[in-house]
């Protein structure tokens, strides 16, 4: 029996690594449940407007590499995220200008801007490979760790090491600076509130004298931040490839929905609820149990529920669940 | 006669290219004036009120406002011009708290409105009560006086009620009539549709009866009370 071995060795591999991926899901899934809330359809090119953001924001930092400049012991991604952000805004709008702006004028049924959206989807997934290419990249630099296992082993005198990587560190602080400054926006400006008020009630909402292309305008911009964070803060986390950027948009979708769509405080908590249900089912226990466990009783196979090939089926079932037993979501968004 | 401050006057129309719901039908509301429109279900009241403020298709006569000629108007642009509405349903922010549902109703007001929002708690105490509380967590009388103090909120010329007490019990139904008149005492005309025929009539200064969208009966309120053929057809003897 040792408890703290197995809680360090827990935190190791479960609640650091889960906090981040939950971070990231998040401000994702913030996103997702944005464009629903307002512009009233499930935005299927989120994942790949991630990756435009990423892309952008890698090609923008091997620029500064080259220039010769960094961001000391910090990721020099973190300098890139502005530009990237910015372009991705530019492209979001224009997507809208050419493309939404048509369908909403003609006030199209939701079921049809989904597919819509699949269209844009294809069309950035092409320009995004066409651009950066399909392989992975890996675009972290920087100190590597903020407290790496070894020297958490000495610090302690442990058996178990606790790793805590920079990217980590960083997904963490700036998901919580996000929300922070989004919750703000939300709550206490004007604009802000006139947003929370179209998504409301559309109708009552041009009847108060808001300006919808301003609204739709808005919300664009913040989901192109929202994207373009949440995609370079798992690309440095993990790695960039095209590919795993379009799988995320499950595991987003995922959250948004357990959240209850159109609900910002459900995109985060089910970011968390996703992220964590993934981890913990395809860890394997083992090393935590032989800690708690005696001698006699320890497991002799891996103790994994799930193998990790299979973590969508995790995001899916949860997904499933969800739609069949409380479709609103867990903070009472709209019904899909 | 002089001009009524608010006037439909002759409105022949529909919704979309649906046929005409509406036939040469006429109402207004002067300053000061509670103008009620009742009818038989199907009657066309809500419509009336909706082509006033512009909802529908208005193909033959026209709605002024002051003297000014708005029947080409958008809803939205009717607003900025001074008309105030309440719809009859989904007419609040569920989901926003008490006072942001009314700031958001000053939302085409650039200069501070705080004098406004504090007219309207001295108007609606219930209000300054709950101000931070979810509209949609609201009673229903309480939900109409926030739809109400929402309309309010931009200082209109003219309010407009669409059955304002749709779905509430009688004694909360007295104490919205009670606020309407307070409203109306301020010297804002008001425009108001109304399924309580007896009690709308009890408060009206002007009344109009329609029937299959149109014109029937016109008169103050107690002069439609009073009439033998208005009761026996929509008052029940």
């Amino acid at each position: 029996m040792d408890f703290l071995n197995a809680i360090v060795a827990f935190s190791n591999y479960v609640l650091v690594p889960g906090a981040a991926y939950g971070a990231q899901l998040a401000l994702g899934a913030l996103g997702v449940t944005l464009i629903y809330g307002i512009l009233r359809f499930s935005n299927f090119a989120h994942g790949d407007t991630m990756a435009f953001g990423t892309a952008m924001t890698i090609i923008i930092t091997n620029g500064l590499l080259a220039l010769g400049i960094t961001f000391g012991p910090l990721p020099t991604a973190l300098l890139a995220l502005p530009f990237g952000i910015a372009a991705t805004c530019l492209l979001v709008l224009f997507t809208d200008k050419l493309v939404y702006k048509f369908y909403r004028k003609q006030k199209a049924a939701p079921v049809i801007l989904v597919i819509v959206s699949m269209g844009v989807m294809f069309i950035m997934n092409g320009v995004v490979r066409f651009v950066i290419g399909v392989r992975d990249i890996r675009f972290t630099d920087g100190e590597r760790f903020i407290i790496s296992a070894r020297d958490f082993k000495e610090m302690t005198g442990l058996k178990e090491g606790l790793a805590i990587k920079t990217t980590q560190g960083i997904t963490v602080v700036v998901a919580i600076f996000v929300v922070i400054v989004l919750f703000w926006f939300l709550n206490k400006t004007r604009t802000g509130k006139s947003m929370r008020a179209f998504s409301d009630n559309e109708d009552l909402a041009l009847l108060s004298g808001i300006n919808p292309e301003k609204v739709v305008m808005v919300t664009w911009m913040i989901v192109a931040a929202l994207a373009t964070t949440a995609g370079v803060l798992y690309g440095l986390d993990k790695s960039f490839k095209a590919f795993t950027y379009f799988q995320l948009l499950l595991p987003i979708f995922a959250s948004a929905i357990v959240g209850g769509l159109g609900s910002p405080l459900g995109a985060i908590a089910g970011g968390f609820v996703i992220a964590f249900s993934e981890v913990t089912i395809t860890y394997a226990f083992k090393k935590v149990l032989v800690y708690l466990m005696p001698d006699s009783l320890e497991p002799t196979g891996l103790v994994q529920l799930l193998s990790t090939d299979y973590k969508f089926a995790v995001s899916f079932t949860i997904l499933i669940i969800v739609l069949l037993f409380k479709p609103t979501g867990l903070f009472k968004g709209k019904s899909v | 006669m002089s001009e009524p401050f608010l006037i439909g006057d002759a409105m022949t129309g529909g919704y979309g290219k649906g046929p005409d719901i509406l036939h040469e039908c006429t109402i207004s509301a002067n300053k000061g004036e509670i103008a009620v429109i009742v009818g038989p279900n199907g009657a066309g009241k809500s419509t009336a009120m909706k082509a006033v403020f512009g909802m529908l298709n208005v193909h033959g006569g026209s709605v002024r406002l002051d003297g000014e000629d708005i029947t080409k108007l958008s809803p939205q642009e009717r607003v900025v011009k001074g008309m105030g509405f309440v719809p009859q349903t989904s007419n609040i922010f569920t989901s926003m708290t008490v006072e942001e549902n009314l700031e958001m109703g000053a939302f085409i007001r650039t200069d501070d409105f705080s004098d406004t929002l504090m007219q309207i708690y001295d108007l609606f105490p219930i209000l300054k009560e709950k101000r931070f509380q979810a509209a949609g967590e609201l009673s229903g009388g309480q939900r109409q006086q926030v739809a109400v103090g929402r309309a309010l909120m931009t200082q209109p010329k003219v309010l407009m009620l669409d059955e304002p007490t749709a779905g509430v019990s009688p004694i909360v139904m007295d104490e919205l009539f009670d606020r309407i008149i307070e409203v109306a005492r301020t010297g804002i005309p008001i425009l108001m549709v109304e399924q309580n025929a007896r009690q709308a009539l009890e408060i009206a200064d002007k009344a109009y009866v329609l029937v299959q969208g149109r014109n029937a009966h016109t008169g103050t309120g107690k002069e439609l009370l009073a009439d033998e053929e208005v009761r026996r057809s929509f008052l029940g003897g």
